[in-house]
């Protein structure tokens, strides 16, 4: 338990202005572009080693991922028709200007890789397209813990060292179920061990972040998103293990990959909900500037 | 480049008039932002967002005085809070459209003809200063009127101050006569007087609007040791890239793991 933390503010009013992305907008994002570019490599994976079922469904999931994922951001702006402003500049100190660069690739080569290996229309461009996916999925994938870590918010700043390892298992997970669940039992074995996978890397990088962060971590065991978080982690713990066994049969593998996209998408939920309650609470944002400022002097 | 402007609020001889504020509204035509009696003593504007821009906070404190052993005498702390137009500015570092830009007077304004209202500039400021306007869906703040700036006048808060509480001009002139004034107030008895965001090596490169507080920044709504987000940026990549390696490897482990088909 973490000491009661004395301190001063204005009225107990926030330092901070809370995060204004929406819900389902924002987090259901997160769960697609993690399950967008962990599927694109799953996509060359299953290519290189003959595995076409499995490539199929990996390609559908990394397309269909970025494209909703897109559409989502896009309502998600205040002012929807600006869109295309995003590609104004390239701006390397924004991290949703290098994001949108980023999910604009990762859209596109997707879509080709996808549509290439449906029509059999240009196989080597498909080929070119889908390898490419190999380099930005990953990146589609972990961006987006950098773009929350890039804010005010102390519980998302102070854990930016987590939070790429939080979310690059919560998209293996989630692209691992996805792989599981729409391909034949005998093809999907690599999508169980990446589920497998996913799972105990965003179990491990979950529980070192809130016990490195102390009193900043608080709101990821906190309230809503405290309850996310457990019910994150239980549904992600158990539809893992399951993944492990679900070889054997089809309601095991259906159980385990909805358990692991539920598990996916809470801790999504999860970490929306601690980043507005981190920045409602003045403490989060005083206390720890206080304690450097003390220790300094 | 003209020369950096900025603003010296000195809030020891704030009379809470909201001048500012009112003089802010009218020159910059900002909306209402709703009439709420916040029952935190004379403030009912409560804090910055994207319809204030300036906003004075009223503080009523009982403690002892020291002069006169008068004890539990109330003390009143006002101060007008506005953009600190810092020299390392989160809002502009992570705005993706380049809306938000950096004058030739080295303040930072936002474009609203180009601000497709993304939001990210609203969590990244570490003052909570810039937000995003209901219905209209662009983020605002004050931009040091800009527009008077290029005429040659002085923004309308400072104008409008009675007291000189706010203090417009080249900021190196600013933060020669906040010095002054704070050893004055020091040597005549204010021992609490301190300069806030005047430092060139605090984590946002020094603010260039700084104020003359009389108590700790965070009774004025105000992060103690703000720390621009973007300085770990680097860091931030270099961990994210580690976890994208991670990812890619697993994949592959999972897959020659279970062998060729």
């Amino acid at each position: 338990m973490v000491p009661q933390a004395e301190f001063r503010s204005y009225y107990g009013r926030p330092v901070l202005k809370p995060p204004l992305w929406h819900e389902p907008h924002m987090p259901t994002y997160l769960y697609l572009g993690g399950l967008s570019g962990v599927s694109s490599s799953m996509a060359v994976m299953a290519r290189l080693t003959g595995r076409p079922r499995l490539d199929r469904t990996a390609r559908v999931a990394a397309a269909a991922g970025a494209a909703l994922g897109a559409g989502l951001l896009t309502a998600e702006l205040g002012r929807p028709e600006r869109f295309l402003n995003m590609f104004r500049l390239f701006k390397p100190s924004s991290p949703m200007s290098v994001g949108s660069w980023i999910l604009a690739a990762q859209g596109g080569l997707s879509a080709a890789a996808l549509a290439s290996d449906m029509t059999g229309i240009l196989p080597l461009a498909g080929d070119g397209a889908l390898l490419a996916g190999a380099v930005i999925g990953p990146l589609t994938a972990t961006y987006t813990a950098v773009l929350v870590a890039d804010t005010a918010v102390p519980v998302w700043h102070e854990a930016y060292r987590e939070l790429p390892f939080l979310f690059a298992g919560s998209a293996m997970a989630a692209a691992g179920a996805a792989g599981m669940l729409g391909t034949p039992r005998a093809q999907a074995g690599p999508a169980r061990a990446v589920a497998v996978l996913g799972a105990a890397v965003e179990t491990v990088a979950g529980g070192v972040m809130e016990r490195r962060l102390g009193l900043v971590g608080e709101p990821y065991t906190t309230g809503r998103a405290g309850r996310l978080m457990r019910a994150a982690r239980a549904l992600t713990i158990g539809g893992g293990l399951l993944a492990a066994v679900a070889g054997r049969g089809r309601a095991l593998t259906a159980l385990s990959g909805i358990a692991l996209t539920a598990g996916s998408l809470c801790t999504r939920f999860a970490i929306l909900a601690a980043g507005r309650a981190s920045a409602a609470d003045p403490k989060y944002t005083v206390v720890p500037q206080r304690e450097r400022l003390d220790a300094a002097s | 480049m003209a020369e950096r402007m900025g603003f010296f609020t000195d809030t020891s001889v704030c009379i809470g008039c909201k001048a500012c504020e009112v003089a802010c509204k009218e020159w910059n035509q900002i909306p209402d932002d709703g009439f709420v009696f916040e029952a935190t003593s004379y403030d009912n504007t409560g804090m910055l967002g994207a319809s204030t821009w300036r906003h004075v906070a009223f503080i009523e404190q009982s403690r002892p005085v020291a002069a006169g052993g008068d004890d539990g005498v109330d003390r009143w702390l006002m101060s007008s809070d506005v953009c600190k137009h810092c020299t390392h500015a989160a809002c502009l570092d992570v705005c993706p459209t380049g809306a938000l830009f950096r004058t030739e007077f080295d303040t930072v304004v936002v474009q609203s003809d180009i601000c497709n209202g993304c939001g990210y500039c609203v969590p990244a400021c570490p003052y909570g200063v810039i937000d995003r306007r209901e219905g209209d869906g662009r983020a605002w703040k004050c931009t040091m009127c800009y527009d008077r700036l290029r005429g040659g006048l002085e923004p309308a808060c400072a104008k409008a101050c009675p007291t000189d509480s706010i203090q417009f001009g080249p900021l190196d002139e600013l933060r020669a006569r906040a010095e002054e004034r704070v050893t004055r107030l020091r040597d005549g008895g204010v021992p609490e007087a301190r300069l806030y965001g005047e430092n060139p090596d605090d984590g946002v490169g020094g603010a260039g609007a700084f104020f003359l507080l009389l108590d700790e920044p965070e009774v004025y709504g105000l992060p103690p040791d703000p720390v621009v987000t973007t300085r770990d940026l680097p860091a931030m990549w270099r961990w994210a890239g580690m976890a994208a390696l991670s990812a890619a490897g697993a994949v592959a482990l999972a897959f020659l793991g279970a062998g060729k088909r």
